[in-house]
């Protein structure tokens, strides 16, 4: 009988998709500096690009500049890259941990990060040198690596199949950490802060991007470029983890350093957006789930599916933050909740009648 | 390819599950091992993939020691196919099968013809290439191990390692699986519960209790004593008046 050869296609799907992404994210970033309270014209928009990038010389309204330049554009773009950042994460976490629950902040990435925040913001620690970011930065690293060495000692020694697997130790580690964090958070609040105070701690642990300029750009890019290099090298391990660790190591897969490298990559990338815009829920839970479903679950085309999909939600789900409400700003967490809650049920539930 | 293990010991948490096991298969050889329950199997089997450093001995895959290689290059030359190993991914049957190249390719060296060939042909050995298109989940477990042993065969090993395959198997693919394993043109470790199964192995191991007590041929090692004394079981053993092959008829538990 001849072989039946049919090409499973995975590999072709790059080229043939990939020259749609820089125009999908550029469509995003244009709508997200077109629409606010004040509509800009898209004209105008890319008249003041060319003046900015290519030292063009078109007469624009100064304001209008100002609001596209110094404040719509960089927070598009911020935006973008914490969506790419957490739903890569959230991809990463939920291979390699085989729990589909699993995301970014299961580490007790965003509990640290609160904790962080509001020690420097409430009770004053760093006596003003030290901003909000780097503290929210530094709890969040601290958390992370509590839980990691606490999913070590848990879990080490044990062997396969027997005991408490890493996997498993890493999640429960996780959920220990968070709550210590949370805690530890709330006992700060309790003791030190007044209500405008907690007000404003509530809003920016909810997702805040008001406060984004230029230099957070230079932060958020390089950090979600280097999260996707790491997942698109590692693609085929990931990959591998199909079906859990061993299966992994017997198709030649180093899991330990590997899966540790991959993690602490993911837990930076993070740690780096939490600091500057705040604990934005369920993208990278949601994003990474729709995408399998769309795309399939073989990160060959995940991982970049995914890394736009975040970006262009996250950039939507701003747009809609500053224009749902009149004159106010809502926290880009509320939104990304409100949208993400009832997708991932209708996922949820398409996904379980195809079975 | 050679595989040798020396004195291999291995214990979790205070308990000895390994001790003292020491065992080498020649190349393009068959050997079967039985074993109850708890004996030991799926851990020499784990120690053999080089998915678990022994705490003592060590393993050669033909003179050299496996601790010195890389997890990839081993993978090269070793796989295992696992007793039972899931996934709530909604994954295809070809896919699953692709993931078998995975050592051999990398972030630069992308996926080839070749690869494409190799997929094809080890659907076509495990006889599912009728279901490549068909979900994960759609599965029985008879056809997800098939597909198991599917990914293990694009690994093209020298060695193949595996763990009661023929469980979840109806008796068609049992034997169809083992003509297949048997055929194959490399070294083979196999982990049975069927002893009638075993009989077919070139050579036999019987575990006990973390030890290896036997080693020979199947009619040397599998008799009525040894039955008794390591499975427990009283059994009549007789010729087939067919092809004189040997037969066990178990009769019942000590």
């Amino acid at each position: 009988m001849p072989i039946a050869l049919k090409r499973s296609s995975t590999e072709g799907f790059w080229w043939r998709w990939l020259w749609l992404t820089p125009l999908v994210l550029f469509i995003a970033l244009m709508a997200g500096t077109a629409i606010g309270e004040t509509s800009i014209p898209i004209e105008t928009i890319f008249k003041v690009l060319a003046n900015q990038l290519f030292g063009a010389d078109y007469a624009v309204d100064r304001i209008d500049a100002g609001i596209i330049w110094n404040y719509r554009l960089s927070r598009a773009i911020v935006a973008a890259c914490c969506g790419t950042g957490l739903a890569l994460a959230g991809v990463v976490l939920q291979a390699l941990l085989r729990n589909p629950l699993a995301d970014p902040y299961l580490m007790g990435i965003s509990a640290g990060a609160s904790t962080g925040a509001v020690a420097v913001a409430v009770a004053g620690v760093g006596a003003g040198v030290i901003t909000l970011s780097i503290g929210a930065f530094a709890g969040a690293g601290l958390a992370f690596g509590l839980v990691i060495l606490l999913a070590h000692a848990a879990s080490s020694g044990t062997g396969g199949g027997r005991g408490i697997q890493a996997a498993g130790a890493i999640i429960l580690a996780g959920i220990a950490g968070s709550q210590l964090f949370n805690a530890l958070t709330a006992f700060i609040i309790t003791k030190s802060a007044s209500a405008e105070q907690a007000r404003g701690i509530m809003f920016w642990l909810l997702g805040n991007l008001s406060g984004v300029r230029w230099d957070n750009v230079w932060m958020a890019v390089p950090a979600a470029l280097f999260g996707l290099i790491i997942c698109l090298w590692h693609r085929r391990a990931l990959d591998a983890f199909t079906f859990g660790t061993d299966s992994a190591a017997s198709m030649g897969i180093a899991v330990r350093p590997v899966r540790g490298l991959l993690i602490t990559t993911m837990a930076l990338v993070t740690a780096i957006m939490v600091s500057m815009v705040g604990a934005i829920g369920f993208v990278g839970l949601v994003i990474p789930h729709a995408m399998r479903f769309i795309v399939g679950s073989r990160h060959t085309r995940l991982v970049p599916a995914a890394a736009l999909a975040g970006a262009v939600f996250l950039i939507f789900s701003d747009i809609l933050s500053r224009i749902l409400v009149t004159g106010q700003v809502l926290p880009i967490g509320v939104i990304t909740s409100l949208i993400g809650a009832p997708a991932f049920a209708l996922i949820l539930i398409r996904g379980t009648r195809t079975r | 390819m050679k595989i040798t293990a020396e004195q291999l010991t291995w214990r979790v948490h205070g308990s000895q599950l390994l001790t003292d096991v020491s065992l080498s298969v020649s190349p393009r050889q068959t050997f079967g091992l039985i074993g109850p329950n708890g004996s030991g199997k799926t851990t020499l089997l784990r120690l053999l993939a080089g998915l678990r450093k022994p705490k003592q001995g060590r393993v050669l895959l033909d003179d050299r020691p496996m601790n010195t290689m890389r997890q990839r290059d081993i993978a090269q030359s070793v796989t295992l196919v696992e007793q039972q190993a899931e996934t709530t991914d909604r994954i295809k049957v070809r896919d699953v099968v692709a993931l078998g190249r995975t050592p051999f390719l990398s972030a630069l060296r992308p996926w080839s013809h070749q690869d494409e060939l190799i997929v094809a042909q080890a659907l076509k050995d495990v006889d599912m290439q009728h279901m490549a298109d068909r979900f994960w989940h759609t599965l029985s477990g008879g056809e997800r191990q098939r597909v198991h042993i599917g990914r293990a065969l694009a690994q093209q090993p020298k060695i193949l390692l595996l763990d009661e395959p023929t469980n979840h198997l109806d008796i068609r693919h049992q034997l169809s699986i083992l003509e297949l394993v048997r055929q194959l043109p490399i070294t083979v470790i196999i982990s049975l519960h069927d002893l009638n199964h075993a009989m077919e192995c070139d050579r036999i191991g019987v575990m006990e209790g973390g030890r290896l007590v036997d080693t020979g041929p199947p009619r040397d090692v599998l008799t009525p004593y040894r039955l008794r004394q390591t499975f427990g079981v009283y059994a009549d053993i007789f010729a087939d008046p067919i092809d004189g092959s040997q037969v066990m008829r178990f009769r019942s538990a000590v």
